[in-house]
Order: structure tokens, then C-alpha cells, then sequence
């Protein structure tokens, strides 16, 4: 039969158009670690652009700062990062601390150096064991979690919390360290250090792990510098900056520690970077317990915290990154007048477009979890 | 009070309110009447440099690179800044970035201040960091409502979301940035949370319908004459 004279021929393949596709990835997917709405340009199952939409749980928490005293701040902080609230309580005290030019007690700066760490160990817990069942390796998850409980009994027993911990005043600590407390911290540092080893029997040569993360979103340091990124993301391209050595606070330049730097910039680098930390993490941890100086642990602080008209920036290193405070006071009110947080985990989201151009799918699955969100952060 | 900073800079004239009764006869005196709020900050005060304390080299390098562009170098409690003027920012980022004596490589974060009562209301921020040589500064620019502030996202595309939270938060106009969009709040929001003059609680469900609504009814005086808070 003839076919109709107005009706083109059609050749073997033209029905599938090579059109680019838009997908959806979130705001609820189990991989984006909270509600991380990421729309992907895909050719195929290439990546060619990556558009990040953010801001599902903003609270406002800076606003709310500035209506609160500059005591009650130390609690929202917490709610920021949630899964590393000490170090968050860590920066905002010592921002207020330098404007009001106040002396802390070297006890309190060891006994939060302590926490910090532990606190380090505790985050990079919880990373490893979603960034391995991301990609698949399911019992990591386990083996970490049993750590990270260990952690989040050792803050239990010093603030009788596990989650926001409300750590840390204004001038020094609420309380000191328990009876005790410091023997049971020395036990975890050896305990810890053994399961080190199972983490890295189960990826580190692990040939799917390797296959999955090896020149996974490699980035340069110049770029990586100039994107903003920070913390073990940085760290990881070879670039050397960790705010615990550059700009020392606590009691970081009283101990030693290496910063261990990647080389060639990919997921499999950053990995081995944040397992290196968790050693001299506990390496920092034993030096402080070991060292740990009698005294009080609260500083002269007026019971009215009001700091003299002035701004100042101050960061510190959380298990993210550098996360800032700049604070500015009015010198009259009892809050702030400005508070902003400089979020660590907002500034390495940033990166993540750059880094999954080119990739398949399921990297960006793996490349959320190398820079380790917490969206709680992200959003404020 | 904590929310006196909060209060806007012109209010609407308040009308006229009937006279309450009297107190009754043998009653307490009236308490006296409270003191009216402070006036609201008219900025930060940006000190100088004590005397005889010499400002690092980057600052000479800085000033001597881009001369005149620095209005005012100030210091407070270890941290050194400049103000520019907006329409020098970027010639001062340019130096700042590739002088070696400066090597500013790192763009740590980029933020803003509102103080409504001055007439350019806006400082906005750049707390800059030198992976190189291991020192800070931070870079302010005042900008009333409107002014144009270049961006410096060309030049650290860290600013890029910095930049849009800026915007987001302060509506301060940023020009020349690659993708202004809100970033934290929803697109089609209007106001700008972060300004002095945007109230801190919404009334809940009424804010869903539409959120002017509630800033003109926040700016009226309820029946008891005293402003809601």
C-alpha cells in the first residue's frame, strides 16, 4: 500500500529526540540529607547543570538573634548545626568573649577544646555512615553509629544533653567535668582508635568504595579557594587552612597536631582526610586530658552581658568548615544589634554544581555526602 | 526594651484616641508615665586605629595601589577594615585580590548591616581572607536604599549566594551578579526580613494570604493606644 505523498519518511531513531531533561531531585529525597532541592539538567545520565534550591527550613534564626539577649543566643545556636552544636556554641561564645575582651580560664579552654573534638569525632561519625550508605555500604552506618553514641553519652554525662547541648557561656562553662569524666574520655580515645581500623578494613581498599569516589567531582585549589569552599572540601584539594592552626582560639595552640591535606582533590581524598582527623582529633583529645589544668572554669563576666558599641568577626573550626560570627553591639541594648552566622555548610553546598557538572546521577548522590550539608545550617 | 530597634523610622501619625476615665476617687496615683525608647542607633562607630599603633602592611599596600579609595581605615578589638566608596568596590577587590602583599584569595563571607535612621542605611559587608598570607580584612560599603553595589562575584565566585542572601534578606541592589534571586526565602516573598524595620512575628495563618497586609497593620496603634509589638 502507498503511503500518503504528504507524510515524510521517517528514519530508524528519529522518534527519540536527544532533548535535555529537567529532574527533580528532593526536596525529599532520602540521599539530600534534609530538604536539599536539587534541579538537574541531564543529557542522558550526564549532569550538565546543577540549580540548588535552598531555604525549605529557614527559621529565621538570625533575626530571632537579635531579639534575643546575648546570653540565649548559645541555645538557637545549637539548632543551626545540629549534629555538631558544640563547636557552633564554641564560636558564637568566643565572638562575644572578643568584643567584650573578656579573660577565660585556661581550664575552660582546655575542657572546650575537649568538646570540640569529641564533638569533631562525633559529626565526622554521622558523615561517614550516611556518605557510605549514600553509595551503598550499608554497615558502616552501623559500626559508626555505635560511636557515635559513645560521643553522645560523654555529653550526656557533662550537660545532660545529646543532641543541643547548650555547652558553653559567656566567659567560660556552666559547669566543670564531672568525677571522672575525663578517665571515661581517655577510654574512648583507645576504644575509638581500634574501630578506626574496621572503618578502614570496610572501604579504604574496598574496590567498589575506590570505583565510586576515586576522581569523583575533582576540584583544584585555586578553584576551591575561590569558590568559597572550606573545612576537609578544601582540605582536600591541597590547600592548607584550618582555622585551628592559622587563627588559634580555645586551646588549639597549645597542643600538636598535623592537618592532613589531600592531593589530588576528589571524594576518595576528602574521605581519607576526615578518617585522618578523626586521629588527630583523639590525638588533640588525649593531649588536652592528659594536660588538663586545675582552676576555675567561668570567667569575671558582668552578670548583664552588654559589650561596647563595636562589630568584630570571629570564626572558628567546625567539623564542616569555618563557621563565622559577626556580631556587632549598639553598646546600650542587651542583644545584638547584628548577629550573622557565616555558615560553613552553605558556602560548600555553593560548590556543588561545579563539582557534579559531568556526572552521572548517582554521583551527585555521592558528592552531596563528600561535602557533608547539614541543612539545618544551610537554611538557619 | 528588647525590640526597640525594631521600631521604624516614621511612624504614621496616630489618631486621635478618647480619653480613658479618670482613676476613682482614694485610688493609687497613677504610675508614672515610662520613659519614651532611646533613639534607635545611627550606626556603627568605626573607630580608628589608636594612636601610634601602625596598620599593617596590606592597608599601606592598599593605599598606596588604589590612593584615595580608602575613605576610612578603622580597627576595633583586632580587626582591621575599610570603608570604600560603592563605586570604587570593585578596583579596591581587584588589588585586594591580586597584590601580593595583599593575596585576599578568599572571600569568607559577605553580609550586611541595616541602620535605618541613617540616609544610607545600608553597610554591606566583605570579611576577606588570605590563604597565602594568613591575614584578614574586611571591606564596607555604604548604600542607601537603591544604590547600586557592584558584584563581586566576578572576581570570587564564593560571593555568588552571599551576594543573593544579601539581596534576599536586605534588598540591597546588587548590580551585575550573575543570578540575582532570592535564595532563602520563597520567590514570590515580599519584603525583606532582615531590615530593622520587619517585624519579627508574623500573626500565623493571616500572613499566608498576604504578607503587606501585616506590615500595615503592624504599623497601626491598637485600641489601648500603645503600639503592638
Amino acid at each position: 500500500m502507498m503511503t500518503d505523498a504528504t507524510e515524510a519518511p521517517r528514519r530508524i531513531g528519529q522518534a527519540f529526540d536527544t532533548d535535555e531533561l529537567v529532574l527533580n531531585m528532593g526536596p525529599q529525597h532520602p540521599s539530600t540529607h534534609g530538604v536539599l532541592r536539587v534541579v538537574l539538567r541531564l543529557d542522558g545520565e550526564r549532569v550538565v547543570d546543577a540549580d540548588c534550591v535552598i531555604g525549605y527550613i529557614h527559621r529565621g534564626v538570625e533575626k530571632l538573634c537579635e531579639n534575643r539577649d546575648w546570653t540565649q543566643i548559645v541555645l538557637l545556636t545549637d539548632r543551626m548545626d545540629y549534629v555538631a552544636a558544640a563547636t557552633s556554641n564554641l564560636g558564637y561564645v568566643e565572638a562575644v568573649e572578643k568584643l567584650m575582651q573578656v579573660e577565660v580560664p585556661r581550664r575552660a579552654r582546655y575542657i572546650r577544646t575537649i568538646l570540640a573534638e569529641l564533638q569533631r569525632i562525633a559529626s565526622h561519625c554521622l558523615w561517614l555512615g550516611t556518605h557510605a550508605m549514600d553509595i551503598g555500604a550499608m554497615t558502616v552506618l552501623l559500626y559508626s553509629f555505635r560511636e557515635r553514641e559513645h560521643v553522645l553519652d560523654l555529653f550526656e554525662e557533662y550537660c545532660g544533653a545529646r543532641l543541643t547541648y547548650n555547652s558553653m557561656r559567656i566567659g567560660g562553662l556552666p559547669l566543670d567535668i564531672p568525677t571522672g569524666w575525663d578517665k571515661r574520655v581517655s577510654a574512648f580515645c583507645d576504644v575509638m582508635e581500634t574501630k578506626l581500623d574496621e572503618y578502614e578494613e570496610l572501604l579504604t581498599n574496598n574496590r567498589i568504595w575506590v570505583g565510586r569516589t576515586r576522581d569523583i567531582g575533582v576540584i583544584s585549589g585555586e578553584e576551591a579557594t575561590a569558590l568559597g569552599l572550606c573545612g576537609p572540601p578544601l582540605r582536600g584539594s591541597g590547600v592548607s587552612r584550618d582555622v585551628r592552626k592559622d587563627e588559634p582560639n580555645a586551646a588549639y595552640d597549645e597542643f600538636e597536631f598535623d592537618i592532613p591535606l589531600g592531593t589530588r582533590g576528589d571524594t576518595y581524598d576528602r574521605y581519607l582526610i576526615r578518617l585522618e582527623e578523626f586521629k588527630q582529633s583523639i590525638r588533640i583529645i588525649r593531649q588536652a586530658v592528659e594536660g588538663l589544668p586545675e582552676g576555675p572554669v567561668m570567667g569575671k563576666v558582668p552578670r548583664l552581658i552588654k559589650p561596647p558599641a563595636g562589630e568584630t568577626y570571629h570564626a572558628v573550626e567546625s567539623p564542616k568548615g569555618e563557621i563565622g560570627f559577626f556580631v556587632v553591639s549598639d553598646g546600650r541594648s542587651t542583644n545584638p544589634y547584628r548577629f550573622r552566622v557565616r555558615p560553613p555548610s552553605f558556602c560548600n553546598l555553593q560548590a556543588l554544581s561545579r563539582l557534579c557538572k559531568g556526572h552521572l546521577v548517582a554521583d551527585v548522590v555521592a558528592l552531596i555526602g563528600t561535602i557533608d550539608i547539614v541543612l539545618g545550617e544551610v537554611d538557619r | 526594651m528588647a525590640d526597640d530597634a525594631n521600631q521604624p523610622a516614621e511612624k504614621p501619625s496616630r489618631p486621635a484616641v478618647p480619653p480613658r476615665p479618670g482613676p476613682a476617687a482614694g485610688a493609687a496615683p497613677r504610675k508614672p508615665k515610662p520613659k519614651a525608647p532611646p533613639e534607635p542607633p545611627k550606626g556603627p562607630p568605626d573607630p580608628p586605629p589608636p594612636e601610634g599603633m601602625d596598620p599593617p602592611g596590606f592597608v599601606a599596600a592598599l593605599q598606596a595601589g588604589v590612593p584615595g579609595a580608602v575613605a576610612q581605615l578603622t580597627y576595633w578589638v583586632g580587626d582591621w577594615s575599610v570603608i570604600v566608596p560603592a563605586e570604587r568596590l570593585l578596583e579596591v577587590a581587584r588589588f585586594l585580590r591580586d597584590d601580593s602583599a595583599c593575596g585576599f584569595d578568599y572571600c569568607a563571607d559577605v553580609t550586611a548591616t541595616d541602620w535605618p535612621p541613617r540616609a544610607q542605611r545600608f553597610d554591606v559587608i566583605y570579611c576577606l581572607y588570605s590563604t597565602l598570607n594568613r591575614h584578614r580584612l574586611r571591606i564596607k560599603v555604604r548604600a542607601a536604599e537603591g544604590d547600586p553595589v557592584p558584584s563581586v562575584a566576578g572576581l570570587w565566585p564564593a560571593a555568588n549566594w552571599l551576594e543573593r542572601e544579601v539581596y534576599d534578606q536586605f534588598g540591597v541592589n546588587i548590580v551585575n551578579h550573575p543570578d540575582l534571586r532570592r535564595i532563602l526565602m520563597p520567590d514570590e516573598w515580599q519584603g525583606h526580613p532582615q531590615r530593622k524595620d520587619y517585624p519579627l512575628e508574623g500573626p500565623g495563618e493571616y500572613l499566608m494570604e498576604d504578607p503587606q497586609d501585616w506590615l500595615q497593620v503592624w504599623k497601626l496603634p491598637d485600641e489601648s493606644g500603645s503600639e503592638i509589638e
